[in-house]
């Protein structure tokens, strides 16, 4: 089974709909150890995003997402996730992708992540919960795993690698001036990017139907 | 939360169409994407100086923006990176065939968004070079953070860039100047009261009534110690000699001594804490010979002061006293 650039279109609807649901929540958790703008600044910049969407391929709704999030996020955000989309996006061939490709686009997203914010696992940010995502991803790729179950699997796997930054000292980004002080909170960017699982199994429920 | 404002969504904009209203002799104002450009344009020929970052810290960086000093500035949301197409927009309309210097205050954000303007100019065939001002003394761990943060620092060399520019110097001189002068700047703050940020609407951190933070950050980042209020010369004291000691600086240096309010304290009481400044820097053998005393890299209402040193020398003095004609600095002609 396949899909096609509606279910990405989804995807971005749904990611920016969890966002403005969780706008609280993710200012509460950024003021904790953060400045308070992460909510504030992905409601705005998903916002440019899900209107920039048009009747595109993957490849260039991809890109046009990511152009809106690098314009108008803002922050570190904005880098990190238009980086996310824009090296993603450049995976994607074709009009659609199968569960292998959907895996690569999301491996090629965190290599870029990494490459721009050099963060590594355990330093108590994004990236610690898109490791297990895409390690849940590949997995159900490489046993010939269908797209719902895979798809639950990477949104479960990340919302374990989010509720695990808790304990952990961030060594990056603004939170680190916190030092061990940082320890007991869970990490907001993290916690956006479990979102942007969940809502690809949200996507898939409205694609389906 | 009170504060002169109407609606916190339009705090940067509104803000943005008083100032180009009231210094159009010095400034452009561009919305969408945002940024400040100098009136005159860059001559040709001439490198352009580019900074920019979160809104809340004015003057800088739009406020630095005219004759002698930046061309171009990228104002972001309060406290908040500006983004890389301002950024992109900014460096095209200031880059006249010799390059464009970015001045970027070491934050993760602006770090990343400057990063990827960098690499946007290049694709358009310009000659960016960024340098990265982190010059706060209070993060003593660098290697487990994000690094030491940009603050005073900044103001110093975005003066002295400009006047670099201006005296013709190429590129790869200014980003040299640039970089020198961030190696022998160090700069350390304190906080008084907390600030808060418009959209957020509650102050960023709390703040007992008889408690200082000493090693704040300008966005209200947690800083080495918080301890009991004391006297102003006690204050000037706990932040002078970690910045004395760190370079270090030592006897017999030319300085230039900066004491920076952070928005809502009284000039009077910053001139007091220069008075004190000035007597420990004389004491530690140094030679003060240019000061700067005033609200010039400020955190919205926060009440404190932040003080920066400079080590100088012939040529900087000179850089220093080329006329600058700006909205937030202006001297000479």
């Amino acid at each position: 089974m396949s899909r096609d650039a509606e279910f990405v279109r989804q995807w971005i609807h749904a990611f920016a709909d969890r966002i403005e649901e969780n706008k609280a929540l993710l200012t509460r958790l950024d003021s904790a150890i953060g400045d308070g703008d992460h909510g504030q600044n992905m409601v705005r910049g998903l916002r440019a995003a899900r209107q920039s969407i048009e009747d595109d391929d993957i490849a260039g709704t991809l890109r046009k997402v990511a152009m809106s999030v690098i314009s108008k996020t803002g922050g570190a955000s904005g880098p990190l996730y238009g980086t996310f989309f824009l090296d993603a996006g450049r995976n994607a061939s074709g009009e659609t992708i199968d569960l292998s490709d959907w895996a690569s686009m999301m491996r090629a997203g965190l290599e870029g992540v990494q490459r721009r914010g050099k963060a590594e696992a355990g330093e108590k940010t994004m990236v610690d919960a898109l490791i297990p995502a895409i390690e849940a991803l590949e997995d159900a790729a490489s046993n010939d795993g269908n797209w719902p179950e895979a798809l639950q699997d990477a949104a479960s796997a990340a919302e374990e690698g989010m509720e695990a930054t808790t304990p952990m000292v961030a060594t990056k980004g603004r939170a680190s001036y916190l030092g061990e002080r940082s320890a007991g909170h869970q990490d907001p960017g993290a916690t956006s990017t479990y979102h942007l699982f969940a809502a690809a199994v949200d996507a898939n429920d409205a694609w389906q139907s | 939360m009170k504060k002169l404002i109407n609606d916190p969504d339009h705090v940067v904009r509104e803000s943005l169409e008083g100032f180009a209203a009231a210094h159009p002799d010095l400034v452009r104002v561009s919305f969408d994407p945002t940024y400040v450009v100098r009136a005159d344009g860059v001559p040709d020929g001439r490198v352009g100086v580019l900074s920019g970052g979160g809104s809340g810290h004015e003057p800088m960086h739009n406020g630095f923006v005219g004759r002698g000093m930046l061309d171009a500035a990228c104002p972001g949301e309060v406290f908040t990176s500006p983004t890389p197409d301002q950024m992109l927009a900014a460096t095209q309309a200031v880059d006249a065939g010799a390059g464009v210097l970015h001045l970027v205050k070491n934050y993760t954000g602006d770090v990343m968004n400057f990063e990827m303007a960098e690499e946007m100019g290049e694709g358009e065939g310009i000659d960016v070079r960024s340098v990265l001002i982190d010059d706060d003394v209070a993060v003593e761990d660098s290697t487990y953070t994000a690094g030491r943060r940009g603050v005073g620092g900044t103001v110093l060399i975005e003066k002295l860039c400009g006047a670099a520019a201006d005296a013709g110097h190429t590129l790869d001189e200014i980003a040299d100047l640039a970089r020198a002068c961030n190696d022998e700047v160090r700069s350390m703050g304190m906080a008084l009261t907390s600030c808060t940020v418009p959209s957020a609407g509650e102050p960023t951190f709390d703040l007992g009534e008889n408690e200082i933070e000493i090693g704040i950050g300008i966005h209200g980042e947690p800083g080495r110690d918080r301890i009991p209020l004391e006297s102003a010369d006690e204050i000037v004291e706990r932040l002078m000699e970690p910045i004395l000691s760190d370079l270090p600086f030592k006897e017999g240096d030319d300085v230039l001594l900066f004491v920076n309010g952070m928005g809502a304290t009284p000039i009077m009481e910053l001139y007091l804490c220069y008075r004190k400044a000035l007597q420990l820097a004389e004491a530690h053998g140094l030679t003060v010979v240019r000061n700067l005393v005033g609200p010039y890299i400020t955190s919205l209402e926060m009440a404190g002061l932040s003080i920066t040193i400079l080590r100088m020398n012939e040529r900087r003095t000179a850089l220093w006293d080329a006329p600058v004609h700006t909205p937030g600095l202006r001297w000479g002609r």
